[in-house]
């Protein structure tokens, strides 16, 4: 593919740049890890009072490259430039000697501490006793100048996701950072918190720092970049001016073929309701984490159910799931009721179950693929491994799980193999099985590996099964659904049928917004 | 009924509240850095034989005091080494740490078994201040350590919540990989207090020796005081000051069997009054078990992990 032209030395548009150097430059950075070239000969450059976004799906190489811009990886080869020196970084102090700071995706926050004492955590120049109300004041003074509303003295446990990150941000500033990485900052956030975030951003930028914007979600990124550079597979495919970004481009560069964003939708009718939730409530020590949760999912649909983490997704397929016991209501699967049967009463009543956190609950690591395909099955005492074997077998060349063989463990599979072959058994090994609860089926999965799993879902579907789809990923559930629904606080805020959705309805409804 | 001997029975709670509160300070200290230290028995048993073999050799208290803190810090060096260092299981280290050193105690200790202690630690003498009804016994009734106790005590409350060491040591125990992120030492930060905290172990088993004790005799000189401390710093949430009130009110249900005795009270025979601290001990440290429990009292929250940093 050929690229696009790479735009080098831009001047701080509105801001006075003092140099014309870059404030942060990266040359030729390469780093492995084993088995993979993480960043290969990756140039790039940050100008002063830029918002420079880092573009690329999962394993791109963008978080690796800010995590070298910052001092976390140090580069096997290249060069790191501030203000067009070059500089070595043997650590994130280093970075931030450098007034180079990152805000990692998982927010590194002391929960029970106060906002200013994670704040001042491991600054270096800090007195032996605290000067409480004067650190109080200069980190109200910074979450004045930069629009990140917080109170000093909450305790960050008692914060929401914006609230933790806009305490990062202030963490940063605090120390002095002229040049922020954000790594995937919006992840967390619900469409609101984004806006907020992008007005802190753009305050930020205006005094002449400097942001590099990493994401893998391209809708959100055009508005605040002042450029856009593309990553894949380690190196660096693209990169574009604002202005000259068109979405389609974008992501051709960052999938480096044409997408195929063609949703996929039931093809043959609907029959009998298989699963049927109603009047589900469920509290936890003394809070309410879903009320009053009526769905029914039908033979040949699959009801994605959206929403941002926390608001009670995770609690509802576990209830289905026989994990959690409701207060009050009832799940019947296949005619069977099943909310106080726990979990093996509702595999008996004909459910498959695929948990989010694949390797740790759905699998067991240690186990080989085989042990772990009739690890789910009842009948007889001994284990049948001769058939196990043959079954195994034909999973792995039908599904194209690339593994050196049936008796691999799973620990050993990547996560688009793992759940293959967790898929594979909740599917199609597990007799009878009519209804499959799955949750965030790709999260963590590169691209061809989410159209794999995305296949196998939209089969399962073909072939007659209810599947009820709890993803955090929007674009996910409105690729596959039926049926949208969104959770929010626990109740079901809007419905939708899939091949009708308003996209900006969903967003509002995960955000808490009535429409 | 006589009220004296109430009195006197609060007095010398407080007294013996001095060893259980030095105790779990110095649990607290180990474990809000996240490491947690079951050995507190066996160090106040190698504290208190230490001390009085080095006093029996030398007829110097203040030597006596000195070894045992240098013993304190080898043994919580040990288990530094084996949890910090190696990453070894906080809890097996812990147990491993009390059998192995009620046993070297009763082995070094067998000699002097049963003999008069050498040294004694003696109430301070504040004149007639001591004759003031109350106060006297209850305040100006004991030795220079039991009151440095309590300076020390307010000092460590200072240090974990009002300096930077003390904020780093809060953010150890809860969140070490922040505090790595921030290029702070989690290694060196638990094996200080891990280190510190031991000193303070053995230091209390040494007092406990030559101030409440009438003489070595093996593992029954300490009696279980060391598990109490360990569940006093439950009770106290992790805080020092918190330590005090529970180190009293144990300290008082320690004495009142004897009290009872004392004044031919029956209400239940003696020694299932004696029972009752470690009744509650038990109960304190089934009730931290669970999660949830520990999430509620305060426990640090990466209480018994060893810390590993998450590399790719």
């Amino acid at each position: 593919m050929a690229n696009l032209a790479v735009v080098t030395s831009v001047a701080g548009s509105s801001s006075s740049s003092r140099t014309s150097q870059p404030a942060l430059e990266a040359r030729g950075v390469t780093k492995r890890f084993p088995g993979v070239v993480a960043n290969d000969a990756v140039d790039f450059d940050l100008a002063r009072g830029e918002v420079h976004t880092l573009l690329g799906e999962n394993g791109a190489g963008k978080s690796t490259l800010a995590s070298v811009l910052c001092g976390l990886y140090r580069p096997e080869e290249g060069q790191v430039l501030r203000n067009g020196a070059e500089i070595r970084l043997n650590s994130p102090r280093d970075g931030l000697a450098h007034g180079i700071a990152m805000v990692h995706q998982h927010f590194r926050l002391v929960d029970r501490f106060t906002v200013a004492e994670n704040v001042v955590l491991g600054h270096k120049s800090l007195s032996f006793v605290l000067a409480t109300n004067d650190i109080e004041d200069r980190v109200a003074a910074i979450t004045q100048e930069f629009g990140l509303p917080l109170n000093p003295r909450a305790v960050v446990g008692d914060l929401s996701a914006g609230e933790r990150q806009r305490v990062e941000i202030v963490k940063a500033l605090y120390q002095g950072a002229e040049v922020l990485l954000l790594d995937e900052p919006t992840a967390l956030l619900a469409p609101p918190e984004v806006e907020n975030l992008f007005v802190t951003v753009r305050a930020m930028t205006h005094t002449g720092k400097s942001v590099v914007f990493v994401s893998h979600k391209l809708g959100e990124v055009v508005d605040i970049s002042d450029r856009i550079t593309v990553m894949r597979g380690g190196k660096v495919t693209g990169s574009v001016r604002r202005g000259e970004a068109d979405v389609r481009k974008l992501a051709e560069l960052m999938v480096g073929r044409e997408i195929n964003i063609v949703p996929r939708r039931a093809k043959s009718p609907m029959s009998d309701v298989l699963l049927s939730v109603s009047q589900v409530h469920l509290e936890r020590d003394g809070a309410e984490i879903l009320s009053d949760i009526n769905l029914d999912v039908r033979a040949g649909e699959i009801v994605g159910v959206a929403g941002v983490a926390g608001n009670g997704q995770r609690d509802l397929a576990e209830v289905i799931a026989g994990l959690q016991t409701p207060q009050q209501g009832n799940v019947t699967v296949c005619g069977t009721p099943t909310a106080r049967s726990g979990a093996l009463g509702a595999r008996r009543a004909g459910l498959a179950y695929v948990p989010e956190d694949r390797l740790g609950t759905g699998l067991a690591p240690a186990m080989s693929i085989v042990d772990n395909m009739v690890l789910t099955r009842e009948r007889g005492f001994l284990v049948d491994r001769k058939s196990a074997l043959a079954e195994s077998e034909q999973f792995i060349r039908q599904l194209e799980i690339k593994t050196p063989g049936p008796l691999t463990p799973t620990r050993k599979l990547s996560g688009g193999n793992a759940q293959k072959v967790l898929l594979a058994r909740e599917l199609f090994a597990v007799s009878g099985a009519r209804v499959l609860v799955v949750c965030s089926p790709t999260r963590g999965l590169d691209v061809g590996a989410v159209e794999a799993v995305h296949a196998l879902l939209d089969e399962a579907r073909d072939a007659g099964k209810a599947i009820l789809m709890v993803s955090e990923d929007l674009d996910e559930v409105m690729t596959l659904a039926d049926r949208v629904m969104v959770l929010y606080r626990g109740k079901i805020t809007l419905e939708q049928p899939g091949t009708h959705a308003d996209l900006e309805r969903v967003g509002r409804a995960m955000a808490g917004i009535a429409s | 009924m006589n009220s004296n001997i109430w009195l006197l029975t609060f007095a010398d709670a407080i007294s013996i509240a001095t060893t259980l509160i030095l105790a779990s300070l110095g649990a607290i200290l180990t474990e809000r850095s996240g490491v947690i230290n079951l050995g507190v028995e066996g160090m106040l048993l190698m504290g208190a034989v230490t001390g009085f073999l080095v006093a029996d050799s030398s007829g110097s208290l203040w030597l006596a005091l000195f070894v045992a803190v240098l013993v304190g810090v080898a043994l919580a060096s040990v288990h530094a080494a084996l949890t910090v260092g190696l990453r070894a299981n906080q809890i097996v280290s812990g147990l491993a740490m009390v059998i192995f050193a009620t046993g070297l105690s009763q082995f070094i200790g067998k000699p002097i078994e049963g003999d008069p202690l050498p040294v004694l630690i003696r109430p301070i003498d504040f004149g007639a201040l001591s004759d003031t009804p109350f106060f006297g016994p209850v305040v100006f009734g004991h030795d220079l350590f039991t009151y440095l106790t309590w300076v020390l005590v307010a000092a460590a409350s200072f240090y974990m919540h009002r300096t930077r060491p003390g904020l780093l040591l809060r953010a150890t125990g809860d969140a070490p990989a922040t505090v790595d992120a921030q290029g702070g030492s989690v290694a060196r930060i638990r094996w200080v207090h891990t280190v510190v905290g031991g000193a303070l172990m053995t230091f209390a088993g040494a007092w406990y020796m030559f101030a409440r004790s009438a003489a070595w005799n093996q593992s029954a000189t300490t009696n279980g005081i060391g598990w109490i401390a360990l569940a006093l710093v439950v009770f106290a949430s992790w805080r020092p000051i918190r330590a005090i009130g529970g180190a009293v009110l144990f300290g008082f249900s320690l004495q009142v069997p004897f009290t009872l005795q004392a004044e031919q009270i029956r209400i239940l025979p003696p020694t299932i009054l004696a029972m009752f601290p470690y009744l509650i001990t038990l109960a304190v440290l089934v009730a931290l078990s669970t999660p949830r429990a520990r999430r509620l009292l305060g426990a640090p929250k990466m209480l018994g992990q060893p810390f590993v940093r998450d590399e790719r």
